[in-house]
């Protein structure tokens, strides 16, 4: 098989599960979960196969493999759509395929396959436990079966098919469709327990915000495509011609050229997407889901698509800046939004206690750190950023998800359903009766705090630390402090998961997941080791290993990045943070006891720590701001008042004059006059009756009498007349 | 002499309706049969135009031609291009669906079909119409039976007001433009109400900035402009089901259709005068149909107020006078009309159920009428303008035109009427996604348990029918845009190149 044709068929599995899915099997459990795990597996390979031919060849960045089929005929020409796989969407689909897959086989155990049937459990609901009875006649409570489960099989399909169409697609317009269907699949998958309404609330709220990104992003490419009448990739952004002109030419907007106009319009898309401030604030609340799609969202699929395709329209973004060295308008908006989002963000993950949560919004920190690599400049070390990220992202998901997992075991064998299962400060000691999970999740924390030399975390957040510092301090200086609390908060989630002793009875009986949910965990944990070392700068090793990923990705661009020089500041920076946060951290959560409170509280004091736990009231504020303003707009001012009374108003009045007209006619002219004039021919005819009545004998002899008298006057009138006109 | 098969498209339903006055009223099967051959048959017929028009060789096709009024230059004369193949079809189309949805009517169903078939008749002459004064002719026939099929069927509460309030509105908007109309006629000086001749005319600037108005607005308000959009919701509230699908699917196209037709390409230079503060009124129509509709507690209002904001997105097309907006609004018109039409549908029989339309009353209807759920949510993502459905195929365009049209005066570019109008697009999202959540995915209340029926089969024909003309144009937007587009290309044209 060509590699071109393999290309077209990477998304179609997970499709066509979704359709086999949904049309045939989903009443049987066991069938759906393999058709899906089985696409996945399919798309895995054939990302695999493409991305080793890819590795293979020499030059893929100028001649990547694209094929492209007529899809709409404008006017003369046709709007092609195809499959493209340069160097940058060949690491992308990497990682995608690697993390789908092990999301997939993670879902099986995550949904308790192969357990009963909840005793009360309803669709819509997370499944509550079952109860069964063994050989000895005891009653246990055992997790019990994901009611829906062939459905959420269905949905992640679906997602993973959006993903796959982003990635391999080579023009914006079928990357927005992948877009636009994971757009939905998340709402789909947010929601997924629709019966909880918090999980209604978060799927709205994550449809609508990310949806807010979404329609600026179609502006922009709206007006890109009517300015240069191709969305595809190469045509634009590998273009130099294209790019100048875009670059010279005058918007709309004073102030803006074409191209930044575009590219801010692309960026808030990503925004939305990639959860970036002030577009944030539907990500934790995204942790509604369950905890695969978490990891779908946050860190295989959707964020990731946000930030890859501002690394795809990066050429757009920076045109001019080749020339001047002057930071581009959106590069600069960039900059700021991301290094902002990544110190933000940070903050609040110091005060979360739901250990979902810490993850979502380490996870809005870590985007915002591969934003502001892009803002100012640092195109290869975003896309490194990116790949490590989703691995040591999805690793944190999965695992804690088996953690709450775990916790649910005790929950149900306590029964005291008040323990909440995702909250740290009921956990405690679970290293031992976790191991597994301990030891993969202690890699994944390693690696999100950037351990030296031996996490990935740490190759790619120094990549981009080494960029910030030679090319615009102050963001170093931000990203550098945002490193620093990662560390930290990522310190005390493990310390208070898995360090000390349980703190409640439910911890105390907790259990190791099956191997299901742990194998997935041990693979990832591997990539958030290993994914780091393709990207080695050169002067680690001095010369000896090439930078390969730099050589690799950095061969997309038209002109290929200069590798930096070393730098002492960056390394150091990056050890002392990384190692600073971690020991902080440890040496504050080492032990906390049952019904201790957080030392963050006394430390940051209870203002500030009660700022930062209900993270900056943003939900509140804007709430105030937008929701309720709007809500009033649309019922009070432009329903009831615009409406119905002025417009309804308007309308009603005339109808009111009308009538009112209508009375004055009828009793002041109707009535007396013209009425008064009926009546008086009526009246008057009615006299003349009377008046004539006395002749109205009924006698024919009389009739015949005036008849014959009558013709006679008449005869003698009509003589008379014609007599006298003569 | 060739097969006349517009003349049969337009009065196929009216001699339907006709015999179906002949059956006796008790024998109500046969009537429902007979109407839905009909329905079958005009479907057949108007699919038959869609696909024999020849894109390539352009222009009006099928045409006839009669002498009816010569004296006065009045003929019956019809044919087919670009701009209106889609609608003859959408009205096959939402003929035959609302004959489906419509099997369950039990009050009088002879006369409600032979009334709604009259005005089917009136809405095909219409749109193939190129004489003028056929134009009106058909026009009025289309408006009148809907007086009579909602305040005869419509909704108890409110019918007689809103049967009222719609009859009024249409009325006098078609005499304003008759005045419009009328202008040309002795204007032009060549005796003729051919719009094909009328369009050579060369009317004076003057003279067409000052008619423009009244034709414009005149079938504009059956588009549903701002501000005389009111009569509208009011009147698809009324109106019982299959004509609410006729009213907000086909009906409010004639209004913009006809402001094309008459306004846009015979006035042109009118067009060009005034639309660059017309396309404000298209603005508040999108952004204010879009709110309405997020407050609305009865779900039939909520349709009725997205048709005001969607149909603010054709109006707004077609007033950017580019190429890419026009080929939008004229996607858009038929996308949407699919679209409400099988809204409209979904409203009918979730409210035939409940019993009431009030959506924080409603929910679980994802359980009770999966079919119905689906529709629903294929209809949702089309008014969201998500890619691979039509309403994409239509919206996407209509923001190109906003990037690309150059006004006249008044503004520089329309930059910021698109932002304006892509935040009502977030709008529609949240009405639309909310509709979903409750009323589909909602808790049902327990006064639903073991009351609340699936649809029938016919129904779920219909909503299948309609959902996969909207799947298949988003997926494969050849179907229409070649033939839209070889429409707008005539219309710019007359613009005079552009």
């Amino acid at each position: 098989m060509t590699t071109e044709t393999l290309i077209w068929l990477i998304p179609l599995p997970p499709v066509l599960a979704f359709f086999l899915i949904v049309l045939f099997t989903n009443r049987n459990r066991a069938l759906s979960h393999s058709l899906a795990v089985g696409a996945a597996f399919l798309s895995w390979l054939g990302s695999m196969v493409v991305f080793f031919r890819a590795l293979s060849t020499e030059h893929l960045g100028e001649h990547p493999f694209v094929s492209s089929i007529p899809w709409l005929a404008t006017g003369d020409t046709y709007f092609r759509i195809g499959v493209q796989i340069d160097p940058l969407s060949a690491a992308t689909l990497f990682f995608v395929a690697w993390t789908v897959l092990m999301i997939f086989i993670y879902s099986v155990g995550y949904h308790n396959y192969g357990q009963p049937k909840g005793d009360h459990d309803r669709p819509g609901l997370p499944p509550h436990g079952a109860t069964v009875r063994d050989a000895h006649g005891h009653e246990h409570h055992v997790p019990s079966i994901e009611p829906m489960y062939s459905r959420f099989f269905a949905f992640i399909g679906l997602f993973a098919f959006g993903m796959y169409t982003l990635v391999v697609s080579d023009n914006l317009l079928t990357l927005f469709v992948g877009w636009e269907i994971m757009g939905l699949c998340s709402y789909l998958l947010i929601g997924f327990w629709y019966g909880k309404p918090s999980a209604r609330a978060a799927m709205i709220k994550a449809f609508i915000t990310t949806r807010i990104g979404d329609v600026f992003m179609l502006l922009g490419i709206a007006y890109l495509y009517s300015l240069t009448g191709t969305l595809n990739y190469r045509e634009i952004f590998y273009n130099e011609e294209v790019l100048r002109h875009l670059a010279e030419m005058p918007s709309y907007i004073a102030g803006f050229s074409a191209a930044a106009l575009i590219g801010v319009l692309l960026f808030i898309g990503a925004i939305g997407k990639s959860a970036q401030f002030p577009l944030h604030v539907w990500l934790p609340d995204a942790m509604e889901g369950p905890t695969p799609v978490s990891a779908m969202i946050h860190a295989a699929t959707m964020v990731s698509a946000g930030v890859y395709m501002v690394i795809r329209v990066f050429p757009l973004l920076a045109a001019g800046y080749e020339e001047t060295h002057h930071l581009t308008q959106p590069m600069l908006f960039m900059a700021f939004i991301g290094a902002f989002t990544a110190l933000f963000a940070a903050t609040i993950a110091l005060a979360q206690n739901d250990i979902k949560r810490v993850l979502a919004y380490s996870t809005i920190s870590q985007l915002g750190y591969m934003i502001a690599a892009l803002g100012i400049g640092g195109y290869v070390a975003a896309a490194f950023h990116l790949i490590t990220h989703a691995f040591f992202k999805a690793l944190l998901f999965l695992g804690s998800g088996s953690v709450i997992h775990g916790m649910e075991h005790g929950v149900l064998h306590t029964g005291n359903h008040h323990v909440d299962p995702q909250n740290m400060f009921n956990m405690g000691g679970l290293r031992k009766k976790m191991p597994i999970t301990y030891w993969t999740f202690l890699i994944g924390g390693l690696a999100l705090s950037g351990f030296p030399f031996v996490t990935a975390g740490f190759w790619s957040k120094d990549e981009i630390l080494a960029d910030a510092w030679a090319h615009a301090p102050l963001v170093f200086v931000v990203l550098a402090l945002a490193a620093l609390l990662t560390a930290f908060y990522t310190m005390r989630q493990i310390s208070l998961t898995f360090g000390g002793e349980p703190r409640t009875k439910e911890a105390e009986h907790a259990v190791e997941s099956k191997w299901t949910m742990t194998l997935p965990l041990v693979i990832l944990a591997v990539f958030a080791v290993a994914a780091g070392w393709v990207g080695i700068p050169e002067w680690m090793t001095g010369g000896a290993i090439p930078n390969w990923f730099h050589e690799f990705v950095g061969g997309t661009l038209l002109n290929h990045p200069e590798a930096l020089p070393f730098n002492v500041v960056p390394l150091l920076t990056s050890l002392v943070v990384a190692l600073g946060g971690l020991g902080l951290g440890l040496f504050v959560y080492r032990d906390i006891r049952a019904g201790a409170s957080d030392p963050m509280e006394s430390f940051l004091g209870a203002g500030l720590y009660r700022l930062l736990k209900n993270k900056y009231y943003f939900d509140e504020a804007y709430d105030r701001l937008f929701v309720q303003p709007a809500y009033w707009l649309a019922g009070t001012f432009t329903s009831l008042w615009m409406d119905r009374k002025v417009i309804d108003g308007v309308l009603h009045w005339f109808a009111y004059i009308s009538g009112v007209i209508g009375e004055f006619l009828r009793n002041a002219i109707d009535k007396p006059i013209v009425n008064g004039f009926g009546d008086w021919v009526g009246e008057s005819a009615k006299k003349l009756g009377v008046f004539f009545r006395p002749i109205q004998t009924g006698r024919v002899q009389q009739y015949m009498i005036l008849a014959l008298f009558s013709i006679a006057v008449f005869t003698a009138l009509f003589y008379y007349l014609l007599l006298t006109a003569r | 002499m060739q097969f006349p098969l517009l003349s049969f498209i337009v009065f196929t339903p009216m001699l339907a309706g006709l015999l179906i006055l002949l059956i006796p009223g008790e024998r109500k099967t046969e009537i429902r049969v007979a109407a839905l051959a009909a329905g079958a048959f005009a479907l057949a017929l108007s699919l038959w135009a869609y696909f024999a028009y020849d894109v390539a060789a352009g222009g009006y096709q099928f045409v006839e031609r009669y002498n009816w009024l010569p004296a006065l230059g009045i003929s019956y004369y019809v044919g087919i291009d670009g701009m209106n193949a889609p609608l003859v079809l959408l009205t096959g189309v939402v003929m035959f669906t609302g004959v489906l949805i419509s099997w369950g009517i039990d009050d009088r169903p002879r006369e409600f079909f032979a009334f709604l078939f009259i005005l089917a008749t009136g809405v095909f002459g219409v749109f193939v119409a190129l004489d003028l004064f056929m134009l009106f002719f058909f026009y009025e026939i289309a408006v009148f039976p809907m007086y009579l099929l909602i305040s005869i069927w419509g909704w108890k509460v409110t019918r007689e007001y809103a049967a009222m309030k719609l009859t009024l509105y249409l009325f006098i908007g078609s005499v304003i433009a008759l005045v419009g109309a009328l202008a040309m006629y002795f204007t032009s000086g060549l005796g003729t109400f051919d719009m094909l001749a009328l369009e050579q005319a060369g009317f004076s600037t003057a003279f067409q900035r000052v008619v423009f108005p009244f034709v414009f607005f005149g079938f504009a308000v059956l588009g549903g402009i701002f501000p005389f959009h009111n009569w509208s919701p009011d009147g698809h509230v009324a109106a019982p089901t299959a004509v609410s699908m006729f009213h907000a699917g086909v009906l409010m196209k004639l209004g913009a259709f006809a402001a094309l037709r008459v306004g846009i390409m015979l006035l042109p230079e009118g067009a060009r005068f005034h639309m660059p503060w017309i396309i404000l009124l298209t603005l508040v129509n999108v952004v204010y149909g879009a709110f309405i509709a997020s407050v609305q507690t009865d779900f039939k209002y909520v349709i009725g107020f997205s048709s005001v904001s969607h149909m603010g997105l054709v109006a707004m097309g077609f007033a950017t006078l580019s190429r890419e907006g026009m080929l939008g609004a004229g996607i858009q018109m038929f996308s949407h009309g699919v679209m409400t039409a099988l809204f409209f549908a979904v409203v009918g029989m979730v409210y035939d159920q409940a019993h009431t339309r009030e959506i924080p009353q409603l929910g679980g209807f994802r359980k009770f009428m999966p079919v119905v759920a689906v529709a629903f949510i294929v209809g949702g993502l089309v008014s969201m303008g998500m890619p691979g459905f039509s309403g994409f195929v239509a919206e996407f365009p209509i923001f190109m035109g906003l990037w690309n049209a150059k006004p006249s005066w008044l503004w520089a570019n329309y930059t910021w009427v698109a932002i304006i109008a892509a935040i009502s697009i977030v709008i529609t999202a949240s009405y639309i996604i909310r509709i979903i959540g409750k009323v589909f995915f909602g808790q049902p209340p327990a006064e639903f348990d073991g009351h609340i029926h699936d649809v029938n089969v016919l129904d779920k024909v219909a909503l299948v029918f309609l959902s996969t003309i909207m799947i298949a144009i988003g997926v494969f937007p050849r179907l229409i845009v070649p033939l839209v587009q070889s429409g707008v290309d005539n219309v710019l044209r007359l613009l005079g190149g552009a």
